[in-house]
This record gives structure tokens, C-alpha cells and sequence, in this order.
């Protein structure tokens, strides 16, 4: 794929340039008052606001089941989990804030459909189940991307990487653990979670983007540091790491080309259904509009407290400015 | 009234007695109870953390990179404000 | 505005000598007769600690819905924490019942397989969720209850009960210190905010006497030493109410009729709903693990 090169900068502009890229080379990080190329702001808030539009969007498939998890210890560690991810959220929409954009614009962009998050979430969560498999598959693809942006060239999103990178451990355990309980379980559990993994796993491997080659915003960011492996290495190495954990509960993995290649330790996979791949990027996924809608709800109907808050605040503020 | 997401404030936690305290992060609130509120439920819900500092972000000031050299680079080469620089004969307490 | 000001420590069952620790009802031999009504004495800790347990069970479920769903990022992480501590207390709470019992039942057999009629909540807590000042406005009643009952609770004779009120107390003034900031903010915000908290306070109210009622069993309860007498409680939380609605420019709903039945299983439709939700996986496959 070919890329046009930018128009050449002024030679003051070249040279910043060329120290920012050192300074990057150099493993030092990017703070929010240094100088940086408009097209390195531009790729962060793009890249940390899709990060933290999917922390708060991922809430819905697993909140969903938060009323009906089947026991107190699971709700309690969902609740904790959905709560983690409002979490993570928030601190990466802080971390994207010192590069000069507003919150409100944020979540506007993310409302208005405009703004793009992780497409796994655009599928419904149909069972119990689901919510184990989402622990084990897609927590699990998120920590593979995520801990190598805890050494991200930009030092507010790495900041917020490590702290998310320390509480997103549990989220695959207790994801992994349900449905070890489940495959262990009754006939029916067994059923349910197998069912669950023949759903979502295709759709994981395709959390971690489209090949290398149609990739187009890959060499830039991995030059500057704020990618380091390529799509195919980070699915290649989730795939490596998943398989074993499948076999140790005894889950087949809807995959029949899937076969462990002895010479380079990895395990070779099938070809990704790219069409179902672009359907659901594009906004036509099973929950796409569903996941926007129930976003808008909640934005909409939260308007009245956001604004009930700020009146109190200038009221008292007037107040106290008077006394 | 315009829809916004309320006024940004900076946290700095502090996790234990005699411990600085540290930056944690950002949170939005419309006024300082409810910062501390927010920062509690967001950066100390797990535990080990014994203070919590809110701070409206815009009331911060700070260096510039452009301030380094001026402000920073002449302690470099001032060598006599460290312990290291001064030799003791051995045996001999300083404190 | 005093968050930390604790009211005047009510009579620990009015006019008891607090007795020495009394061994809890000893488990029935053989299978318990479970009716609708029971009489004290007859597993009268065991009726108690539902009681206790179950708002808690429902009320974290209600602002369990909220996840995702919040006016805020903030809010959405705020309620999450006042659920997780409510369901923290619920469970500890029917354990100790199920211990108390002893007939094999745990805490998730009588969360997720007693029906409505079983259940010994307020109808408050039931309530469906409503907006975010209706969440707020019967989170703060309950609050300022919960607040005032679990202090009295700590000094219970029965240890591991005074342990679990002891630790949800903490828990509960900080719930208070939240839902009051609330009521503050949107009673005294915008006009919209007024009107829906006062509305809200105004439908409330017939469901807060039965936070004070006391039966016989409250009264088995507190002449063991064990339970509070809730009805010693209800003018500190009329002052405390009475000043957060007053400095929020809120009125005061008159007192006229409240509802009850809850303690007795006399529940609204909006329970069955509720545990429908709730216990449906668990029933949709009896006997199994999760």
C-alpha cells in the first residue's frame, strides 16, 4: 500500500522534528507541554479516544448480565469488572484531555457515531457464558495490546496504561475461571460456554485489526513508539497463548485449519471472514445501533443532572465569592 | 446552557503516613466535594491510600519545556550542593 | 454542613440492662416448616438477619441497573461502589442466616431461590430505579436509616452481627455523604432538577414508615440484646432529613399513610419482577454451579 509523503516543513519545524523522533528513538516520553508534529497529537487523540470510547462501550455487553449473574460472588466481581472499565475509561479520556480536547467533544464524537471503538463490542451477549468467554478472549486480547502501550513514546496514556495494565489482571482470571466452572459443569453449562466460545472467537481475532498490509496507519505509529508489534504478531502471540488455555479445559475452538506449526512454535490458524470484519466497522454489526442508542439514552437522559450540578456549583460559588 | 461534562481537576493521592503525595490522574466535578468524592471512587477504591489532594487543573501552573535550560541546567554543574561531593574521613559520624 | 457530625447515640433497646451474650436459636431438628408469617420466636435471629439481608440484596440490585447507564462516567463508577458495598453487606448478612438456620441453605439459595413472598425487604427498596433524582432521593432516606441503625447494630450482643454492622457503617456514611451531596445539587439546581427530586420525595415518603416499624420479632430481638429498636430512631432521622430538604429548598412531605408488609412478605409487583430477573439462570438450571 502506498503512502503519500506530507508536504516537506519549514527546516526550524524539520529539526524539531528530527529531535522529537531522537528523543523517541531514545525511549524518553512525550509530555503534554512538549513540542509535538500536529499528526502525532492528531494519531494519539484519535488512537486514546478509541481506546477509552471501547472501555465505556464494553461496559454494555457485560453489564447486560449483571441483574441476572447467578450467583453473589459473580455479580459482585462483574459490577467490580463493569466498574473497572468505567474506570479505564475515564482515565484514558483524562489522558487524552492534556493534548487539548474537551470531554464534552469526546463524547460527542463518540454519540454522533463519528468517532470508532473496538468493534468486539458490537456483538450481543446471548448467555451467561458470555461473559466468561469475554473475560478469557477479550480481556485477554486487551491485555496483549496493552502491555506494550504501558511503555507507549506519550506519557499520560502510558501513566494510564499502568494503571490499567495492574487491574486488568483479574478481569481475565475471573473471566477464565467462569468458564472453566462452566466446561467442568453440567451438560447444559458445558453446551452453553462451548456455544459462547464458537461465537466469539472469530470475532476477537479480529479485534487485533486487519493484516499488516491493509493496515494504514502502522509505520507512523510504530515509529513514534506508540505501537510496537504489528496486528498479525499481537494476534499471533493471543492465538499462541489461548489455544493451551482451551485445550486445559477441554473447548474445541471453531477453527478447522487451526494446527501447532513444531518449527515456529506458533499455531496456525484460519483465514478471517474480512467481509464480516468491515460490515461491523462500517456500523452494521448485530449491535451497532443498539450500543449507540443505549450510549445516546443515557447521555440524554443525564443532561437534566449534568446541568442541575453546574447550576448548584455557580450558585454557591456566587455565594461564596459574596461573602 | 451549554451540555458539558463539568470542570477538569487533578488528583495526588497520598499511600501511607509520611508518604509524598503523587500524582494519580484527572477527574470531572463540578466542585470540590464532589472531586473528592470522584477521586475516591476512582483512584482510592482499592485500598492504600491514607490523603487525597484535589485541585481545580486550571488553577495549576507550570514550567514550560522551553524553561528547562534557565531553570533547571544550572544545578548540573553545581557539584557542592550534593552529599557526594564532600569526603569524610572513615569512621567519622557527619550527623 | 457536618457529614461527620454523628446524632446522639439512640437507647439500645429502650430501657434494657443489655444482657450477656445470648446464644442464638438453636437450629429446629429436622425440617424446617417454612409459612409466610413467622411467629417469634420461632427463628426469630433467622427472620431478623433476612430482613436485614434482603434490603440490602435489593437495593444493591436496583443500583446495579444503573451500570452503564449513568448521567456521568463519574456517577456510573459512584453507584457501582454503593451497590458493591450493599450486596458486601447482603452477603454477609444472609450467610449468617443460613448459618443461623442451619438446614444446609448459603447466602445464594436464599438470594436466588426464595420467591417474593419469601423476602423480608422494605417495599422501598424495591422500588424500580425511576430517574437518577429518584435513585438519588430513596437512596438518601435509606441512607440516613442505615446510617443511624447499623451504628446502634455495632453494639449488638451477637458478635459476628456486631462485627458485619460495624464495617458496614463505615460503608454507609460514606453512601450518606454521596446521596446527600445528591440531594443537595438537584434540590437546589435548576428548576427541573427541583421539581424531579421533589416529586420524587413526594412519592417516596409513604414508604418510609416502614423503616421504623416494630414487630414482634424486632422485639424478640431487642430484648435479647441483639436487634435495634428502630422505632427509638425516627427523630434523628427526621432532623437530619428535615435540615438536608430544608437546605436543599425541598419540602417535606406531610406524614399521612405507610404502606408495610414487606417484613411479613407482602411485597409490591415490582418484586416478582425483580427476582425474576435476578434468580432466572440460577432456576433456569437447578442444582448447578456457577
Amino acid at each position: 500500500m502506498t503512502t503519500v509523503a506530507p508536504a516537506q516543513p519549514p527546516t526550524d519545524e524539520r529539526e524539531r522534528l528530527a529531535d522529537f523522533e531522537a528523543r523517541i528513538a531514545a525511549g524518553e516520553s512525550i509530555e503534554p507541554k512538549d513540542w509535538m508534529p500536529e499528526r502525532y497529537r492528531k494519531q494519539l487523540v484519535r488512537m486514546m479516544s478509541q481506546h477509552a470510547h471501547s472501555e465505556i462501550v464494553g461496559m454494555l455487553p457485560e453489564g447486560n448480565w449483571i441483574t441476572r449473574a447467578p450467583s453473589l460472588r459473580r455479580k459482585t466481581s462483574l459490577i467490580a469488572k463493569v466498574q473497572d472499565e468505567a474506570g479505564h475509561g475515564l482515565y484514558i479520556y483524562c489522558g487524552t484531555e492534556t493534548l487539548g480536547v474537551d470531554r464534552s467533544e469526546l463524547v460527542g464524537d463518540l454519540l454522533s457515531g463519528k468517532a470508532k471503538y473496538a468493534s468486539i463490542f458490537n456483538y450481543p451477549t446471548l448467555t451467561w457464558a458470555d461473559v466468561g468467554v469475554i473475560g478469557w478472549f477479550v480481556d485477554g486480547a486487551a491485555i496483549v495490546n496493552q502491555t506494550v502501550l504501558a511503555k507507549a513514546s506519550y506519557g499520560p496514556y502510558a501513566r494510564a496504561m499502568i494503571r490499567i495494565c495492574k487491574e486488568e489482571n483479574f478481569h481475565k482470571r475471573q473471566g477464565y475461571e467462569i468458564v472453566a466452572t462452566l466446561a467442568n459443569g453440567t451438560p447444559a453449562q458445558r453446551e452453553m460456554v462451548q456455544d459462547a466460545v464458537n461465537r466469539w472467537w472469530w470475532p476477537t481475532l479480529m479485534m487485533f485489526g486487519p493484516h499488516d498490509a491493509a493496515s494504514s496507519n502502522s509505520d507512523e505509529l510504530l515509529r513514534w513508539r506508540v505501537k510496537r508489534f504489528t496486528n498479525d504478531q499481537l494476534r499471533q502471540r493471543f492465538v499462541n497463548l489461548t489455544v493451551p488455555q482451551a485445550q486445559a479445559v477441554n473447548l474445541s475452538l471453531p477453527d478447522p485449519a487451526l494446527r501447532y506449526d513444531a518449527e515456529t512454535e506458533d499455531w496456525r490458524f484460519g483465514e478471517i471472514d474480512w467481509d464480516e470484519f468491515w460490515q461491523v466497522v462500517k456500523g452494521d454489526g448485530p449491535c451497532n445501533r443498539e450500543r449507540l442508542a443505549a450510549r445516546n439514552r443515557a447521555h440524554d437522559d443525564g443532561a437534566w443532572v449534568r446541568a442541575a450540578a453546574e447550576a448548584y456549583a455557580a450558585k454557591h460559588a456566587a455565594a461564596a465569592g459574596a461573602a | 446552557m451549554t451540555d458539558t461534562q463539568w470542570p477538569l481537576w487533578e488528583v495526588f493521592t497520598q499511600e501511607g503516613q509520611g508518604a509524598p503525595h503523587e500524582h494519580a490522574g484527572s477527574v470531572h466535578a463540578v466542585d470540590a466535594e464532589q472531586a473528592l468524592q470522584n477521586a475516591r471512587d476512582v483512584y482510592a477504591r482499592r485500598g492504600k491510600v491514607v490523603s487525597l489532594w484535589v485541585v481545580p487543573s486550571i488553577a495549576i501552573s507550570a514550567s514550560t519545556p522551553e524553561d528547562v535550560g534557565p531553570f533547571f541546567d544550572p544545578g548540573n554543574d553545581k557539584p557542592y550542593r550534593h552529599p557526594q561531593f564532600y569526603k569524610v574521613p572513615r569512621g567519622v559520624r557527619v550527623y | 454542613m457536618g457529614y461527620g457530625n454523628a446524632p446522639d447515640e439512640p437507647e439500645f433497646g429502650a430501657g434494657s440492662d443489655a444482657p450477656a451474650r445470648v446464644v442464638p436459636d438453636a437450629p429446629a431438628a429436622g425440617p424446617v416448616v417454612r409459612t409466610h408469617t413467622s411467629g417469634p420466636g420461632d427463628n426469630a435471629l433467622f427472620e431478623y438477619l433476612l430482613r436485614l439481608g434482603d434490603d440490602r440484596l435489593i437495593l444493591g440490585q436496583r443500583l446495579a441497573e444503573w451500570c452503564g447507564h449513568g448521567p456521568i462516567l463519574e456517577e456510573d463508577i459512584a453507584l457501582a461502589n454503593v451497590s458493591l458495598d450493599l450486596f458486601g453487606h447482603a452477603t454477609l448478612l444472609l450467610k449468617l442466616a443460613a448459618e443461623v438456620e442451619g438446614n444446609g441453605r448459603d447466602e445464594d439459595a436464599l438470594a436466588f431461590l426464595r420467591d417474593a413472598v419469601e423476602l423480608r425487604n422494605v417495599q422501598l427498596v424495591e422500588l424500580p430505579r425511576g430517574d437518577f433524582g429518584f435513585t438519588i432521593a430513596r437512596q438518601f432516606l435509606f441512607d440516613a436509616f442505615g446510617e443511624l441503625y447499623f451504628a446502634a447494630l455495632a453494639r449488638s450482643t451477637h458478635e459476628a452481627l456486631a462485627g458485619i454492622a460495624a464495617k458496614a457503617h463505615k460503608e454507609i456514611r460514606y453512601h450518606l455523604r454521596h446521596s446527600t451531596d445528591w440531594v443537595l445539587k438537584l434540590g437546589d439546581g435548576t428548576p427541573e432538577s427541583h421539581a424531579r427530586m421533589q416529586r420524587a420525595f413526594d412519592e417516596l415518603w409513604r414508604f418510609t414508615g416502614e423503616l421504623f416499624a416494630m414487630d414482634d420479632v424486632d422485639r424478640a430481638m431487642v430484648e435479647q440484646g441483639i436487634g435495634v429498636d428502630a422505632s427509638t430512631l425516627r427523630g434523628a432521622w427526621r432532623d437530619r432529613v428535615n435540615a438536608v430538604l430544608a437546605e436543599a429548598t425541598l419540602r417535606v412531605p406531610d406524614d399521612g399513610y405507610m404502606v408495610g408488609g414487606g417484613r411479613l412478605g407482602r411485597h409490591t409487583e415490582f418484586l416478582g419482577h425483580l427476582l425474576a430477573e435476578m434468580q432466572s439462570v440460577v432456576r433456569a438450571h437447578p442444582g448447578a454451579q456457577w
